[in-house]
């Protein structure tokens, strides 16, 4: 899996990121709305916005986390990196390292397995040529690694494009949203 | 079942039955603490009793009347008359089942692991993993990452019990590990694969209970079942923390902590695990030396005595027994230290000290007989509040930094007065960096808060500096706190070693005795008590009773040369305080009897005799630690060469001699003597005077040098493992960003001193203004330099790049 290739890593890219300065990494409207979210949790349980921080912090940076960001957001909350690496790792809305611009989780969960999901994955893989984890090269659609129940069990198998559900798939149909992203 | 606990019965105890026996434990206790207790073997792997509890593994699960289903013994709490079955088979059923699946992903690769023979999963494995593996699946296989010199990673056997996490979080504090990812691809890792940085690292191989964290330095170079455990304590720290060496064949392989509620509870500091790499070092003395036309040659333990018996009664008939002076490392055990001051003493000489890193000895017939931590190490934990006079536990005394770390985490408010701002693992309240020139003035702003509202007068010089220096709004909070029961001053070792060392303890007297806080001293040694206790100090005997005619200090030994030195365990320059006139002192004298375990530049070039002394892994003996508690290491290691303990060696040139004392024939005998010594003693106590302390004056930097926490002694020093970690001193000098502008520096590079030698200078916000932060490793290079002296940076067109 993909996400293996970013945990591991060496002591110099450590070196890249030790002395950034989240003033100057996170912009004034990602800082103001980390202080917002702040606000809503007690001054020592600053851990608790650690997620609402790293998701403003992925808008502000194209769509996807990197060393840099994730350290000025654990610096920025007074937090170790560690806790921040732990969760921008754990969650799937997160997508650690450069990937493309529309993210697309396809449901693998039991309803939307039942319903032919993995033969779905198949397809989309064999037509964009990459794998679950991967982003085409034109950094066009990053298939996120895995995704679970999104609670659109009822019109399984479906998937998830850029926030949005599409449910009762078809390879077909696939196929026509997917070529519609830009 | 009742909630009402048996009459008689403390309210705080629940009564539950284990295996059909009745057991009563405290109120909150989870199971596990009390099947423990009683005896009840329960598999874990997550559990640790130090540690938070994760319930992640699931291998503790036990049966438990009226409960639906087996509930984790780690993370249930125990009720009143909770019956409880560890061995039913619906609680083996469970621990079977997990263990099924814990071996899922683990590799099985046993007989390649290091951990096998010593491993938790391995020994569970056998009592309730199947015998044939149903898993056909393709197991999982994760990529290793670095964590720097001392801990090797396996990480695909790895069953994600987060005992190292929990360790780095709670403990070291660091915070350096955490489970990345998420369900099967979950990965225990560092922050973008950093080498781990704590000072207590070692002890994540202690909790991994599978292969996956293993001693780097260890690795591969033998089975736990060759090995056989000695009882010894660690001897770089004044703590004496209690471990178990492990040995083949009178090797030392590795170290392990040995459980001590009291000192270091069930870690072990990084330095006192790996120190023993450092035994068997290429620089190993093996034979006695004796210098012929000026140069070192080996010779046999014959000649070698008696040249040395020569020079020193050469000096004494032909310059008096006061040319003598012995300066002795306080790191060797209590048996050398007694036996030297006896030597020195027969000899008609007083001139002994081992206080050889200190600089101000000013006040010494004002101190009591050893210092004194002012209360128990274990109740640093439990203290409300803590104030820090120039100490860094975390490199100082490792362990004791743990110990601060517990209190902040119980609330304690914490004091701490510097020349830089460490990286600490607990936030400081009252956070004072300071040239080490203002640190009275510092102290008097506490005591000036102290003192606003008590009716003790203080004493006229001690009024006048406070009225110097009033209060603000910060010193007054943190007083109130040190006001609480049970609050502790500590002067660490950089106070000890401070040039106005006498003033800081006088000053931290009078704020303990306004406040109530208990003041306490830390052993700037591994063996400094028993240096005090034993007479290894120029005004008091053993136990305590005045020398009538005191002899010379080890400040006063190096400022007025001797004609004869008996330099014992200890390295010049590296061990002085003074180091570059330590080592002219040497060269200009006559005779220098040298009783060392490792060659060195100095030896060869003025020693005239090198009589080869074991080391305590290898000799043992007794050692006092910071505590005052006395701790017996017995022989365990194999004595290289022709080396010897140092205490025969002294037997020897005493029984040669003819001396009073040195008739004994074996340790149990001199052990008596020390025994007898340490038993009886005149007590001393802490006597307040004049002030005696002049600041120092001056222009340029104030210096201000730090020992590097792998740089204490010779042994630390040669011990490769600890020497390439990140925490390893880096001979370098560093001054606050202000100071760099004044003196022109515009970034981290090199700088000319004041007589045109060329220096690494790094800028660093955390150093006090008016500082330069120098490693005592570049200090001992730079003859005239240690803490207060003045150092003139030269402008950067004469040499900054």
């Amino acid at each position: 899996m993909s996400s293996h290739a970013i945990l591991k890593r060496d002591s110099q890219d450590y070196g890249k990121v030790q002395d950034i300065d989240p003033l100057v990494v996170l912009s004034d409207a990602t800082r103001k709305e980390i202080d917002h979210w702040l606000t809503k949790f007690p001054p020592d349980r600053k851990r608790s916005a650690l997620l609402a921080a790293l998701r403003v912090v992925q808008e502000q940076n194209n769509g996807f986390l990197d060393d840099r960001v994730i350290t000025a957001v654990a610096k920025y909350l007074e937090l170790p990196p560690t806790w921040a690496y732990e969760v921008a790792t754990f969650y799937s809305m997160y997508h650690v390292g450069q990937c493309g611009r529309h993210k697309v989780s396809i449901c693998t969960n039991i309803s939307c397995w039942l319903r032919g999901a993995d033969q779905l994955v198949e397809h989309v893989e064999n037509s964009l040529g990459i794998k679950l984890g991967e982003s085409t090269a034109d950094g066009r659609i990053h298939l996120v690694a895995e995704e679970e129940c999104l609670a659109g069990c009822v019109r399984a198998p479906m998937m998830l494009v850029d926030g949005h559900y599409h449910e009762n798939l078809s390879p077909e149909s696939v196929d026509e949203i997917l070529k519609a992203l830009d | 079942m009742s909630a009402q606990a048996k009459e008689g019965q403390a309210p705080d105890l629940v009564n539950v039955e284990i295996d059909g026996k009745p057991v009563s434990g405290p109120k909150g206790a989870m199971i596990i603490e009390l099947t423990d207790a009683a005896g009840c073997a329960v598999p874990r792997f997550c559990y640790h009793k130090k540690l938070s509890v994760a319930a992640n593994c699931r291998m503790c699960l036990v049966d438990v009347e009226k409960a639906p289903k087996p509930m984790p013994a780690c993370a249930t709490p125990v009720m009143e008359g909770m019956k409880i079955y560890t061995r039913s088979k619906r609680a083996l059923d469970a621990q079977r089942n997990v263990m099924e699946f814990l071996l899922i992903n683990h590799p099985l690769d046993c007989p390649i692991c290091d951990q096998g023979g010593e491993c938790e999963l391995q020994d569970v494995a056998m009592g309730y993993g199947r015998s044939v593996s149903r898993f056909t699946e393709r197991k999982r296989v994760v990529a290793d990452e670095d964590l720097g010199p001392l801990v090797a990673t396996d990480m695909t056997r790895c069953i994600h019990c987060t005992r190292c996490v929990r360790f780095l979080h709670e403990i070291g504090g660091t915070t350096e590990m955490g489970g990345m990812g998420r369900g099967e691809h979950t990965e225990i890792s560092t922050y973008i694969g950093r080498s781990l940085a704590s000072e207590l690292s070692g002890n994540i191989i202690d909790v991994c209970p599978v292969g996956a964290l293993t001693n780097k330095v260890f690795r591969f170079r033998a089975r736990p079942w060759e090995l056989i455990a000695k009882a010894s304590v660690g001897y770089h720290d004044s703590l004496g923390s209690n471990l178990w060496m492990h040995l083949r064949r009178g090797e030392v392989m590795r170290c392990v902590p040995r459980e001590n509620e009291a000192i270091n509870e069930v870690w072990l500091s990084d330095r006192d695990r790996y120190s023993h790499a450092a035994l068997g070092h290429a620089e190993r003395i093996t034979e006695p030396m004796i210098t012929v036309d000026g140069k070192l040659v080996p010779t046999d333990w014959d000649s070698a005595l008696t040249a040395a018996i020569d020079a020193l009664r050469q000096t004494r008939d032909e310059h008096g027994a006061e040319q003598i002076g012995a300066l002795v490392s306080g790191q060797v055990s209590s048996e050398e230290l007694y036996l030297l001051q006896s030597l020195i003493r027969s000899m008609g000489s007083q001139n002994i000290d081992h206080r050889l890193r200190q600089l101000d000895l000013s006040d010494s017939h004002r101190l009591p007989t050893t210092p004194s931590l002012g209360g128990s190490l274990a109740d640093i934990a439990k203290a409300p509040a803590i104030l820090l006079i120039g100490s860094h536990p975390r490199h100082d005394q490792p362990l004791l930094g743990h110990r601060v770390r517990e209190a902040w985490k119980h609330g304690a408010s914490i004091g701490s007065l510097h020349s830089a701002r460490f990286a600490c693992v607990y936030d400081s309240d009252w956070d004072q960096i300071a040239a080490p020139g203002d640190f009275p003035a510092r102290l008097a702003r506490l005591i000036a808060a102290a003192a606003a509202d008590a009716d003790q007068a203080l004493p006229a010089d001690v009024a006048e500096l406070v009225a110097a220096h009033p209060a603000n709004d910060e010193d007054r909070t943190f007083v109130a706190s040190l006001r609480k029961d049970g609050a502790r001053i500590l002067l660490g070792d950089f106070a000890v070693r401070h040039p106005q060392a006498a003033l800081l303890r006088q000053l931290a007297h009078h704020l303990g005795v306004l406040t109530g806080a208990s003041v306490g001293e830390i052993a700037d040694s591994a063996n400094g008590m028993a240096g005090w206790r034993l007479g290894a100090v120029p005004h008091r005997l053993p136990a305590g009773a005045v020398a009538s005619v005191p002899g010379l200090d080890a400040v006063e030994m190096i400022r007025q040369p001797r004609r004869a030195y008996v330099l014992y365990g200890a390295e010049a320059p590296e061990d002085f305080a003074l180091g570059g006139e330590a080592v002219s002192a040497l060269a200009q004298a006559d005779a220098v009897i040298a009783f060392a375990s490792y060659n060195h530049p100095t030896l060869a070039a003025h020693a005239s005799v090198v009589l080869p002394i074991g080391l305590l892994p290898e000799c043992g003996g007794t050692m006092i630690n910071a505590e005052g508690s006395a701790q017996r290491v017995q022989p365990a290691a194999k004595l290289p060469g022709q080396t010897r303990p140092g205490w025969r060696v002294l037997r020897a040139l005493g029984g040669r001699m003819d001396l009073e004392g040195f008739d004994f024939s074996d340790i149990a005998a001199l052990q008596a003597l020390v025994d007898a010594q340490l038993a009886e003693s005149t007590e001393h106590q802490y006597r307040v005077d004049e002030i005696i302390s002049d600041a120092s004056q001056g222009e340029g930097l104030e210096a201000a040098v730090v020992v590097g926490i792998y740089a204490g002694d010779a042994v630390l020093r040669r011990a490769q493992p600890l020497q390439n970690t990140v925490l390893a001193e880096r001979p370098l000098m560093r001054i606050s960003p202000a100071d760099a502008q004044s003196l022109g520096l515009e970034g981290s590079g090199h700088t000319r001193l004041g007589d045109g030698r060329e220096v690494a200078v790094e800028i660093d916000p955390e150093v006090a203004a008016g500082t330069v932060l120098v490693s005592a490793g570049l200090a001992s290079t730079l003859p005239g330099l240690s803490t207060g002296t003045r150092v003139k940076l030269g402008n950067p067109e004469q040499g900054h790049g």
